[in-house]
């Protein structure tokens, strides 16, 4: 409390000041996230030939596509020191509304594309007016924005998943291959392509605009910014919006992967997601993290469950080896933290 | 500092897969991705398979989603045991049609592909090993029935509307009463996700709902023993049918506060699985389907080692 009101007395400046203090915090741990997935990888290609093969790296790859994106939009959300819990049954309704655009109504491939964005960016500029307007903690007002979209899914989809056999280039968004048309040797799915250019434009938005600034000043020091006579309200709302967005992104990628909108899935997802922003050294705690940071911990959940995996470990011992991990990422923050 | 931290978490994960164990070179192996692994039921056809694997000398791994909604999941498990070449697939498909590219892929690899619990949308799987849900389902329908004099209302406790089990289970049930008994009536069908809280919490809404309410159907494990404590929280006296067994189900049977249930037989689900996909490694030819069977079993016949020995706890 004393600390808000130092802070108070300066002025959205400060916020900035202390923001790149974590900056350079960030990036060690940008570091060390880097160094443990090399780590895992080094460690699963000796361990099984299968791991490095062409056909597996790319189902690490595509795996991540998903899960990554929608880590993206939990990034910008937890760095303003919130919280998205919406995020992964937020992607199915997205599916589900471009079922409903191509499949029930027969409209054309870009229609349904929009329906995604716009139900995404719709859903979490709700979300942020809820928890900017009415000052609904981001916890509770994401966790009703969950429960609504997850139950939309299913009320719109009529509990089936809706299949896209109408619309055949639908499928070519997440599985066809760009780069494989150009590289026949390396048929890298659009899928992850389309997850690496959201994460450079994202990563963009994040430190040269200012939304980005607008961002990390919120989760530093939100009454700072406030009383430099900045309209915290719309900013939020706008970062809810473009993390609703993304989730749209993810909605389709899924949609198209699974040639299907499947209303019963997404629940579970925001808490991968959530971890992979951890993971890659974004403070729960808000005003500090990074993009790439993320994807890095996007991509460590996903090397460590395909290794195991390949290496034919009990699943039960899967999950506890995933828990440690994100406890060890966590406390490696903290530690961190103290130090700065 | 820390980086010897996170040696020390590589160095966890390795004694972990040191444990898992490694397979003699010349065995065959063959992974089963299920549609979960925790449940009891899964852990039953886990366990079938096991028995068949080490009878017929092969090496086996079980996996499988955490929920039945992560198809993506699945997909990247299918995707993951690919890529270690093996011998043979048994696969149980959360959807078909989401599957066929990596089944295809499969194929092209002369990789056998053997599926089960619910079938695929293709020809890709050489056979597949399941129960007749419907009928199944049919024959609860035959036995509430007969338990509640053949007329009054019903009603049905669903695990989901989105799986092949869940829709065939109701649909079987729905079915078979309106062609069989046209005096019961089925009053209301709600879903619960297989938890136990939330089926008992459908089952107490609906027996208020409807006082005269003679019977309940809980289509899987979890709905049905929801049901049971519904009806128990609720203090009404009703025909439970339920579906498949576990500890809470067996007691409450021979208690007498559950009627009876269906039971598949999960075992055999399993070591069918690796059986044909032993078969098929030989050449041999296998049959479309493999029915693997149930039984309605109540207090009568609970102990009966044919019946006990697909129960599982």
């Amino acid at each position: 409390m004393a600390q808000t009101e130092t802070a108070a007395l300066g002025s959205g400046a400060r916020a900035f000041g202390m923001r790149s203090r974590f900056f350079g915090a960030s990036a060690r741990q940008k570091l060390l996230a880097f160094t443990s997935l090399i780590i895992l990888i080094v460690y699963f290609s000796f361990a099984s030939p299968a791991f490095l093969l062409i056909d597996n790296v790319i189902g690490i790859l595509q795996s991540t596509a998903v899960d990554g994106v929608l880590a993206i939009a939990c990034t910008f959300v937890i760095i303003t020191s919130g919280i998205d819990l919406s995020v992964g049954c937020l992607m199915t309704f997205c599916a589900v509304m471009t079922g409903v655009f191509l499949t029930y109504w027969q409209l054309p491939l870009w229609t349904g594309i929009f329906a995604a964005l716009g139900t995404g960016t719709l859903s979490g500029m709700i979300s942020g007016t809820l928890i900017a307007k009415l000052k609904i903690p981001p916890f509770i007002a994401t966790l009703g924005m969950m429960l609504l979209n997850k139950g939309l899914s299913l009320v719109v989809s009529a509990d089936k998943p809706i299949y896209f056999t109408d619309t055949e280039a639908f499928s070519l968004i997440s599985q066809g291959s760009l780069i494989g048309y150009i590289v026949p040797a390396v048929p890298i799915p659009n899928g992850v392509l389309i997850l690496f250019t959201l994460a450079f434009v994202a990563s963009l938005v994040l430190n040269r605009t200012a939304l980005g600034r607008y961002t990390f000043a919120l989760g530093s020091n939100e009454e700072a910014v406030r009383l430099s006579g900045v309209n915290v309200d719309a900013w939020k709302i706008t970062i809810y919006g473009l993390g609703g967005a993304i989730c749209g992104v993810a909605g389709l990628l899924i949609a198209s992967r699974l040639n299907s909108a499947q209303p019963a899935l997404g629940q579970g997802y925001e808490l991968e997601a959530i971890a992979a922003v951890v993971i890659g050294g974004t403070s729960l705690s808000g005003g500090a993290g990074t993009i790439l940071g993320t994807i890095i911990g996007a991509f460590i959940m996903s090397v460590l469950t395909n290794g195991l995996r390949i290496l034919s470990v009990a699943q039960e011992w899967q999950i506890v080896v995933t828990g440690l991990i994100i406890i060890l990422a966590v406390y490696a923050d903290i530690l961190r933290r103290r130090k700065a | 500092m820390l980086n010897r931290r996170h040696l020390g978490a590589a160095v966890c994960a390795a004694a972990l897969i040191g444990f898992a164990g490694s397979a003699s070179a010349d065995q065959w192996y063959i992974p089963l991705i299920s549609k979960g692994f925790q449940h009891q039921f899964w852990q039953a056809v886990k366990l079938g398979a096991e028995q068949e694997a080490k009878k017929l000398d092969v090496k086996i791994t079980f996996e499988g989603p955490e929920t039945e909604a992560m198809v993506d999941k699945q997909i990247d498990m299918l995707s993951a045991d690919l890529a270690k070449h093996p011998n043979a697939i048994g696969f149980a498909a959360l959807d078909s049609k989401a599957a066929i590219p990596l089944l295809k892929k499969a194929q092209d690899e002369k990789i056998p592909v053997i599926a089960f619990d619910s079938g695929v949308d293709s020809d890709i799987p050489l056979t597949t090993c399941a129960t007749d849900n419907l009928a199944a389902a049919g024959e609860a329908a035959d036995k509430l029935a007969a338990l509640i004099g053949d007329s009054g209302e019903v009603a049905v406790v669903v695990h989901d509307q989105t799986s092949r089990t869940g829709i065939d289970r109701r649909d079987g049930f729905v079915k078979r009463i309106k062609d069989k008994h046209p005096n019961i009536k089925i009053v209301d069908i709600q879903y619960g996700g297989g938890d136990h809280l939330k089926s008992a919490e459908i089952a107490k809404a609906i027996i208020a709902a409807h006082p005269d309410l003679k019977g309940i159907f809980g289509a899987n494990e979890g709905s049905a023993e929801g049901v049971l404590i519904g009806v128990k929280e609720a203090k009404k006296k009703l025909v439970v049918i339920g579906y498949d067994s576990g500890q809470d189900q067996i007691d409450a049977i021979k208690s007498g506060e559950e009627a009876g249930a269906i039971t598949q037989n999960p075992i055999g689900i399993g070591a069918c699985v690796v059986a044909s996909a032993v078969k098929a490694l030989k050449g041999e030819k296998l049959p479309k389907t493999v029915d693997t069977g149930f039984y309605y079993y109540d207090k009568t016949n609970v102990d009966d080692p044919k019946v006990a020995a697909v129960l599982y706890k």
